[in-house]
């Protein structure tokens, strides 16, 4: 490990790679301070740029940083215009808007870089600690088990969906793997579901979808709904100190939520939401009852609970990527896309294969997370002066950007048209309160999770490794349950309340 | 019906088309010799369009109940907020979108991104013409520039009558 760490350390502190660090999180924070856009949108956005760079270790860093960036930037936009960029940091804003209300704007983002910072930091390291150990156990997975490990990671998206909505889940799950079907696979080289036109003989492009499915309809819903894209001048911001006493009310806060974030964050699917909104319940409902009365009305415990957690949570997201090579967000999805665009395929076999990639990317996450703290911090008054573009000029340069990204992707005016009509699909899909990122995880993984049951099966001769190998027999299992348990819990407390026995 | 519904029907017929074409037409063109695999082209497809179907269907039928009454669901709230979206601002962008895909080669870079980002402004009802076209002018030159000489990826500037 420690050989791993020096060599990391070495990529990771090139000149260029440094210059990556910081200009990714400068751009992120830019971008993500923009109300309306979230760090998936810009992730899709910078990913044709990442890919020219031609080096993966860069092309990750850069991502990486962009990625740190624009969550702390959408909790800038959360806590001085109350307008969370991203779902994210939705609770930030809960006590940080009342403290820049109150004058204490600067405070309050101080609170919030030291508790993304320490987040982000925590997780590194639990990073460093359990990524080797699970994919040393990764590494004695077959095709067999990779293939149910990945129907267990889809499985467990659709279950933390929500009530009511696991179908829905499913079923952009399952659209994403069949439009990853479409085109020729390279299992059987003959073309599929292409419709006899040869703009889809090599598939659909993942960056046109990315953008498709979520810069666009960012864009269309600031568009068509203005009060989203609050744009005005935030209050002065001065006097970005904090007091010895204040740190140290908020330091057991930021400890507590720094663990508990990061494991939510493992989990597919659960992510930076969840981890911020629990750890906000959490730390109201442990708080002294004077201080629970704080909380809401310009809490700092409240203010950093939710950033150190959602920090936490989006280095731990990056546990099962680099380990399993199974995204269990949009973000690392579009991460996992990027990847494998430079050739480079994420899973256990990365830290033998690519160590320089795996541990680059792990120490340039504590550099991210010291130059949001000592860089982007003092440049915060200044970089607030975005917020006050007027949205009539922000708006066509948002979609200009995903029309560049999708056609420098792939150089062909088609994708551009592609990308228009799955725009308005995408758009309409969120409408009806579809969730669109399983559909791109879906995508990403259906070529893997094809290949692996193909092989599989070829393997045993027909669908027999199913019961076999009993860990591939035990995983869907898992899998099955995920999916089944919400909605028959959801069904028993619906009849207790109406009052109906239990038999059914 | 919601909106939701309508759209889990259009999804269920997707997947019904995905699904007779994997079980009916795909293998008519398969080779012998890779009939006698245990897994074809089609395997896969055939196994996605039949988990598609059922869960199509369940969503169509209406079988999974939200823990939200129905008046409150997004899905349902939606046809409320559309009457106050700027549908028409959202549709002519798009179709400005559209347009640029197709006049992208034929007139250049420089003059259809220029007139994307001018007309773009103007549909959502920006007027100070002179501050439009220097900001589009300048983003367009850094754009072009940082694409062609940075990156490397040629893109044709100048319209495709005037050489290049």
């Amino acid at each position: 490990m420690l050989e791993g760490i020096l060599i990391g350390l070495q990529t990771a502190f090139s000149v260029q790679n440094l210059l990556m660090v910081i200009g990714g999180c400068l751009i992120g924070t830019f971008i993500g301070m923009l109300p309306g856009l979230g760090p998936m949108s810009i992730i899709a956005i910078m990913i044709p740029v990442a890919i020219s760079l031609g080096d993966p270790s860069a092309a990750l860093i850069l991502l990486a940083g962009v990625y740190y960036g624009a969550i702390f930037g959408g909790s800038t936009s959360s806590i001085l215009l109350n307008a969370p960029g991203v779902a994210g940091t939705v609770a930030t804003s809960f006590d940080g808007y009342p403290m820049a209300r109150d004058g204490k704007a600067g405070k309050a983002l101080t609170i919030a870089a030291i508790a993304s910072f320490c987040g982000g930091t925590v997780g590194a390291i639990l990073l460093m600690i359990f990524a080797p150990m699970l994919s040393s156990v990764a590494l004695l997975f077959h095709s067999a088990e990779y293939f149910a490990l990945m129907v267990v990671g889809l499985s467990a998206i659709a279950a933390f969906a929500g009530t009511g909505q696991v179908a829905k889940a499913i079923m952009m799950t399952l659209l994403g793997l069949i439009m990853a079907t479409v085109g020729e696979g390279a299992l059987f080289n003959m073309p599929r579901f292409t419709m006899g036109l040869m703009d889809l003989q090599s598939g659909f492009a993942f960056i046109t979808l990315a953008m498709a499915m979520f810069a666009l309809p960012e864009a269309l819903y600031l568009v068509m709904d203005p009060a989203r894209s609050k744009s005005g001048q935030s209050g002065d911001i001065k006097d970005l100190r904090i007091t010895r006493d204040e740190a140290k009310s908020i330091a057991p806060v930021i400890g507590r939520q720094s663990l508990q974030g990061f494991f939510i964050g493992v989990l597919p699917g659960a992510g930076a939401t969840i981890a911020s909104f629990l750890g906000y319940a959490v730390e109201r409902n442990i708080a002294p009852e004077k201080e629970k009365q704080e909380f809401g009305k310009g809490s700092i415990k409240g203010l950093a609970a939710p950033e150190t957690a959602n920090n936490a949570a989006c280095t731990g997201s990056f546990v099962p990527l680099l380990t399993l090579g199974i995204p269990g967000s949009g973000t690392t999805a579009i991460l996992l896309g990027a990847l494998i665009a430079l050739n480079v395929t994420p899973g256990p076999r990365l830290m033998l294969d690519d160590p320089q990639i795996f541990w680059a990317v792990i120490i340039s996450m504590y550099i991210g997370n010291l130059v949001l703290l000592i860089l982007n911090l003092p440049l915060i008054p200044y970089i607030a002066k975005i917020l006050a573009v007027p949205r009539n000029f922000l708006i066509p340069f948002i979609l200009f950007f995903t029309l560049m990204g999708a056609y420098i992707g792939q150089n062909n005016a088609t994708e551009l048209l592609l990308l228009v009509g799955f725009g308005v699909c995408a758009t309409v899909l969120r409408f009806a309160d579809y969730p669109l990122a399983p559909l791109l995880i879906g995508f990403i993984l259906g070529g893997m999770l094809e290949d692996n049951f193909s092989r599989s099966m070829q393997l045993y001769d027909g669908i027999g490794f199913i019961w076999e190998r009993p860990m591939t027999l035990g995983l869907l299992i898992v899998a099955a349950l995920l999916v089944i348990l919400p909605s028959y819990r959801a069904r028993r407390a619906r009849a207790r309340a109406e009052g109906v026995a239990d038999g059914d | 019906m919601a909106l939701d519904r309508w759209i889990g029907l259009v999804l269920l017929g997707i997947f019904v088309a995905y699904g007779y074409a994997a079980w009916f037409t795909m293998d008519a063109g398969l080779a012998p010799f890779m009939q006698r695999n245990p897994i074809w082209p089609s395997t896969f497809p055939k196994v996605l369009s039949i988990i598609g179907i059922l869960v199509g269907l369940i969503i169509v039928l209406g079988l999974e109940k939200p823990d939200k009454p129905r008046d409150q669901d997004p899905s349902v709230t939606v046809y409320r907020q559309l009457k106050e979206f700027k549908l028409g601002q959202a549709g002519l962008l798009l179709g400005l979108m559209v347009a640029y895909a197709l006049l992208l080669r034929p007139a250049g870079f420089i003059a259809a991104t220029v007139g994307f980002l001018v007309i773009g402004s103007a549909i959502l009802g920006e007027r100070r013409w002179i501050t439009m076209i220097v900001v589009a002018g300048l983003a367009t030159g850094i754009v072009w520039y940082l694409v062609q000489v940075v990156l490397g990826i040629f893109l044709r500037p100048l319209p495709a009558f005037m050489g290049v």
